[in-house]
């Protein structure tokens, strides 16, 4: 059986004045409908790279996608025409960004930006495409839809902005939703809003979700399954249940625990040693030993392969079975 | 035992004003309105709420870079917002401030040395002219960079290192008070606990009492000893630690806290949860009476008609009509 999405042993480089980056080094996952998947990770992990690989919207000169493929539904999307990439952006898979603000265009209307790509893609009337709007920004419970439909970004919150994004990504019934920290830049009661949201929508459409974050507990709340990524490669995947049970990565492990409680003050944190690598110089061997508790020589020698820890479970660590029992 | 540090009634308004050549006011950014609290050496008072609550502008009031509408603070029982010349530079000696963004809180034309020994450029009498160097080395070296690195210019550290060089900035006047604002929220996670641990163990060395600024939740509980919340220009509700995070008694706090996301899937669909509707009123305009009755779900006539005032309701101080303990962090 094909997955809805497959990335398969991606790698993209920046090519910089400083050197070459290599921001991806072989990031492989794949996504299903009415599935969440999280990618989890830390700034410069590589995380946003892959979703804008898949949507085709990297800058190209400086990143360089030199292996690899991305595939919807079977069809490498790297190599089809420039055309039929622009339908599957529009169609096929959509994504929701952090900064609604910027992702919005501040001159013209929300509504105008939905009914865009309602009347160039459907051919609907100017009416046709803005009723819809008006039951895309219903469906997305902005209140007053048929008058918040005129208005601008700026007249909006931080919260109903993040809304009408979503509202804008849903207009053409896309079967795959990514989104790249979606709630990063709201307040927590405005988060909660907004992912319960993403996961009824989710549900209802049986879309595949692939969720972009840093943040444990989002993940936590409504992945199905979580890839880990460290310096431009995965480090772990696993289903979200047994990932929190028991991480099998060094680099997974150390992240939880350096997470302040909410339920509880404690004593001084764990923290991760040192800082992550430079994409111009990634460490030889696994890019994690130099900052890991647990290395040992091989670690500095041997790129670990992704180890199988179960079903559905790898970890790229050569001591993966260890980590994972303790 | 004198407190180090008592805020009461404390007040910041900011004009709205329409038109350039004939400039009026048409109302007031209730920013801060009617903040109370106090601080005692070596304490860590917390302070949490989402934004636009009033709490950055507490820190920029508390810090004197912005004068207040009304309201007293006192600094070791000295009157603050009265002091000129010399009580003023010692009150800036003794009151430091660490901020959010490591990027654009530091020049980035001036070498770490210099930055972090430019507090001693208006202190002379804090560190003699030929030690100087002596220690802003020492300074590095307590915060956990390389004292070698002091010619270096801030682009060439990373955030998490960058924060420290805001620290150690902080720390150069021995202050007895340092706020914080939102001091982590700009560093990922692994470096957010590096740089926590380090605001803690800074703490204990140098008996610092803290105003920590911030919007997470859980990195508030993990660094005070008490906690406000603020809602609206107000603080809503205010504990120990434990009273907030275990038994808080006011509605706002109650959803804040059960609206974090929490690290464990096992607990999905089985938490008490309380869901928000709609967005936080504008404080140019805030609602009458309690400034969370639009979104409480509590709300009767007399949270439209009085403020509940905050006093002590279950075992510490809430600002409800309706107060009542409800446990919602698993």
């Amino acid at each position: 059986m094909t997955a809805l999405l497959e990335v398969e042993d991606l790698h993209v480089e920046f090519r910089t004045r400083d050197g070459v980056a290599r921001v991806l080094n072989g990031v492989s996952y794949h996504v299903d409908a009415g599935e969440t998947l999280a990618v989890l990770g830390e700034s410069g992990s590589g995380k946003s790279v892959t979703a804008q690989t898949v949507m085709g919207i990297l800058d190209t000169p400086p990143a360089h996608v030199t292996k690899g493929s991305v595939r919807f539904r079977g069809e490498d999307l790297l190599t089809a025409k420039p055309e039929r990439r622009r339908e599957v952006r529009a169609e096929g898979i959509a994504m929701i960004f952090q900064d609604a603000l910027s992702a919005l265009n501040p001159v013209f209307t929300v509504g105008f930006q939905i009914e865009e790509q309602l009347r160039l893609r459907r051919g609907m009337s100017r009416s046709e495409a803005r009723a819809r709007a008006v039951e895309l920004l219903d469906l997305v419970r902005i209140p007053h839809a048929r008058q918040r439909v005129r208005e601008y970004p700026h007249q909006f919150s931080g919260g109903m902005r993040q809304r009408a994004m979503i509202a804008m990504s849903l207009a053409l019934d896309p079967e795959v939703l990514i989104a790249d920290e979606p709630t990063t830049a709201l307040d927590v009661t405005v988060q909660a809003q907004i992912m319960d949201l993403l996961a009824e929508i989710q549900r209802e459409r049986h879309m595949g979700l692939v969720l972009i974050t840093h943040d444990l507990g989002v993940v936590a709340e409504v992945a199905d399954r979580i890839v880990v990524m460290y310096a431009g490669r995965i480090v772990e995947q696993s289903d979200a249940l047994s990932l929190f049970r028991s991480p099998g990565h060094p680099y997974t492990a150390a992240l939880m625990k350096s997470l302040p409680r909410l339920d509880d003050k404690g004593a001084a944190l764990d923290t991760i040693k040192g800082l992550p690598p430079s994409l111009l110089r990634i460490p030889p061997g696994c890019p994690f030993h130099p900052r890991c508790p647990r290395a040992e020589d091989v670690c500095s020698a041997e790129v670990p392969a992704p180890a199988r820890l179960g079903l559905g479970r790898t970890s790229a660590c050569h001591f993966a079975a260890e980590v994972l029992n303790g | 035992m004198a407190e180090l540090l008592e805020v009461q009634d404390l007040v910041k308004h900011f004009p709205v004003t329409r038109g350039v050549l004939f400039k009026r006011a048409i109302g007031q950014v209730r920013a801060v309105d009617g903040v109370s609290f106090t601080l005692s050496a070596g304490e860590t008072l917390g302070v949490v709420g989402e934004s636009g609550c009033g709490k950055s502008t507490l820190a920029q009031v508390l810090m004197l870079l912005e004068p207040p509408t009304s309201g007293s603070a006192r600094f070791e029982g000295e009157p603050m917002f009265a002091m000129r010349g010399s009580a003023l530079r010692a009150l800036r000696r003794n009151m430091q401030i660490v901020l959010q963004d490591p990027y654009t809180s530091l020049n980035p034309r001036m070498t770490v040395g210099d930055i972090v020994g430019e507090p001693f450029e208006i202190h002379p009498e804090a560190a003699p002219k030929g030690s100087r160097t002596t220690r802003v080395r020492e300074l590095l070296d307590v915060v956990g960079l390389n004292p070698e690195h002091i010619n270096r210019y801030p682009h060439q550290f990373s955030g998490g290192q960058r924060q420290r060089i805001g620290i150690a900035r902080a720390l150069a006047l021995r202050p007895k008070v340092i706020v914080c604002d939102e001091p982590v929220s700009a560093l990922d996670v692994s470096i957010q606990a590096q740089v926590m641990n380090l605001l803690r163990d800074l703490q204990s060395e140098f008996g610092l009492a803290y105003v920590f600024i911030a919007h997470d939740l859980s990195v508030v509980r993990h660094l005070s000893d008490r906690v406000a919340v603020m809602y609206l220009g107000k603080i809503v509700e205010i504990g120990t630690e434990e009273e907030i995070y275990q038994h808080p008694t006011h509605p706002y706090t109650q959803a804040l806290l059960s609206a974090v996301p929490v690290a464990d899937p096992a607990l999905r669909g089985q938490r008490d949860v309380i869901r928000l509707t709609g967005d936080v009123p504008s404080p140019i305009d805030p609602p009458s009476g309690c400034r969370f009755r639009t979104r409480c779900w509590k709300a009767r006539d007399v949270c439209a008609e009085e403020e509940p005032a905050l006093v002590d309701r279950g075992g510490h101080l809430s600002a409800c009509h309706f107060a009542e303990e409800r446990s919602v962090v698993p």
